[in-house]
């Protein structure tokens, strides 16, 4: 649970740190993804350690099977608290929990449906709304964030997504043994806020300029 | 003070339970909780009905007999200004009128025996899985035989403050007894006496843990909330790093 969700966090920093790329240009975005792809002249990234375009498909490979185990961990834990919690009480009033804490289970089924959206509209381009721009995915997402609910649903969705890592990213290192005082407890607590709303930030102010006209006007 | 009690009453393991409500007069505010309840029973003993059952002994903080859900949280941590067991929760931390939720605790791996009287021998069968030393004993060593650092013997004796009262598994969402295992692991791993079984004593309580039913922690923080004895919630990340040593260790040793 711990690795595989720190491997995810880990991507989600990268892949926030493309996005930004939208703020320098078609080119420059376009070039990224096909860099990540292999399909630029220089053979793309990892090129030559790798054949041209095989990184794509391992990292694919890695982040799928990250998933997997991630989600198989959840549905583990889930399942042995629900039989160990045979009934329930009357009354019951929480203390120390927060909001992100108590709402990792149902919070990442919501999750993991908009991120299967997500696949379908960027990946597989069998959602996109605005239209298909095949082999120019710069003009692609410009397409889908220039539609007003759509940068509502990212909005909305990356909230789940930041309330989950302002919980797992705590608890992943609690996990792993990091958790070793209560002034550790306070600064894992801390770097977790900070990493949940850099996310937040780096990966929403890029929709929003596009809807706002503010890239690529 | 007169009180509302709302407690959960249940003939025996195998029967239904529900709430039923009774009235509690001439309470005073320096009786504790247990006290209050003496003082309910006194009262349905004189009308012919059947007494609350409720578990304790020492009366004093010390034992961990004594647990019971208090208006949702364990012990009446969310009603007492302190940390507490249910004997040192006093009835000056309620208001005169005031309604009480009284509940066993609730768990798959603590089944009610009676009204408020829980089953807690899985604790037992987790000590019993590892929480023992096997140094000759004898007669009793020099004081400074074993030196150990004043922060380790901090720690230690932190942690050996549990009285295995098992609030902290009926406050947990996931019914999991980490804080309770966690406890005990950080008490013997800091001592020198812990040493030999310390990779072994971790995948041992741990497994007997799981087996007893109890669930995975996912690290909310309620069970340290509640916790009469205070014991950090930094053991668990204790435990969870003797547990990844012992997966490199050979037969866990
Ligand atoms: C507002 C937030 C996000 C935006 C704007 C965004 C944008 C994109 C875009 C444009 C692509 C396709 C790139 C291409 O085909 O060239 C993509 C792929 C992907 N995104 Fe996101 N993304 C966001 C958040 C997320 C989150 C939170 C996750 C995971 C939980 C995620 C997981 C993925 C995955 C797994 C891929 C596919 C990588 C592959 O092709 O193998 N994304 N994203
Ligand atoms: S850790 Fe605290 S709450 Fe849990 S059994 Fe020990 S004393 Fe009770
Ligand atoms: S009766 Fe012993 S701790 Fe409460």
């Amino acid at each position: 649970m711990a690795v595989t969700g720190l491997i995810l966090i880990a991507f989600l920093l990268m892949h926030m740190f493309g996005n930004l790329k939208m703020f320098i240009g078609a080119d420059s975005f376009n070039h990224y993804a096909e860099w990540l792809k292999g399909q630029t002249a220089d053979g793309g990234i990892l090129y030559p350690i790798l054949p041209a375009g095989w990184f794509i498909w391992i990292f694919r490979v890695v982040l799928l099977a990250a998933v997997v185990l991630h989600i198989y961990s959840a549905v583990t834990l889930w399942s042995r608290a629900l039989a160990a919690n045979p009934t329930t009480y009357e009354a019951k009033r929480k203390l120390a929990q927060t909001y992100s804490a108590r709402t990792m289970r149902w919070g990442g089924i919501i999750l993991a449906g908009v991120l299967i959206f997500h696949l379908l509209q960027f990946t597989v381009h069998a959602t996109l709304i605005a239209g298909a721009f095949e082999d120019n995915p710069y003009k692609m997402v410009l397409g889908e964030f220039s539609i007003w609910w759509m940068v509502l649903v990212y909005a909305i969705w990356m909230v789940a997504v930041c309330m989950h890592i302002r919980h797992g990213f705590w608890s992943a290192f609690a996990t792993l043994g990091a958790n070793t005082s209560a002034k550790a407890r306070a600064i894992l607590n801390g770097c977790a806020w900070a990493v949940a709303l850099i996310l937040y930030i780096g990966f929403m102010i890029m929709p929003v300029s596009v809807l706002f006209g503010w890239i690529g006007a | 003070m007169n009180v509302t009690l709302r407690v959960w009453r249940q003939a025996n393991a195998h029967s239904e339970g529900r709430m039923v409500t009774y009235q509690v007069q001439d309470v005073s505010p320096d009786m504790s909780f247990l006290e209050m309840l003496d003082l309910l029973n006194e009262d349905l003993t004189v009308k012919g009905e059947e007494p609350v059952a409720f578990d304790h002994d020492c009366r004093e903080g010390i034992c961990g007999m004594c647990g019971v859900v208090i208006n949702g949280t364990a012990h009446g941590r969310g009603s007492s200004p302190v940390p507490t067991t249910t004997c040192q929760l006093h009835m000056r931390s309620f208001e005169d009128g005031a309604v009480i939720d009284v509940e066993p605790w609730r768990a798959g791996p603590f089944p009610v025996i009676k009204d408020l009287v829980v089953d807690r021998s899985a604790f037992d069968r987790i000590i019993q899985a590892g929480g023992y030393v096997s140094v000759s004993t004898g007669s009793a060593p020099d004081a400074h035989a074993n030196a150990v650092g004043k922060q380790k013997a901090d720690r230690a004796f932190d942690a050996a403050t549990c009285i295995g009262c098992g609030a902290c598994v009926a406050a947990c969402p996931n019914s999991s007894a980490m804080l309770f295992t966690a406890a005990k692991i950080t008490h013997l791993a800091m001592l020198p006496q812990g040493q030999p079984e310390r990779h072994l004593r971790v995948k041992k309580m741990l497994s007997q843990h799981d087996a007893e039913g109890f669930g995975g922690c996912t690290n909310i923080g309620e069970c340290a909330e509640v916790c009469p004895k205070q014991i950090p919630f930094d053991t668990i990340s204790q435990l969870n790093r003797d547990l990844i040593a012992s997966l490199f260790k050979r037969d866990g040793k």
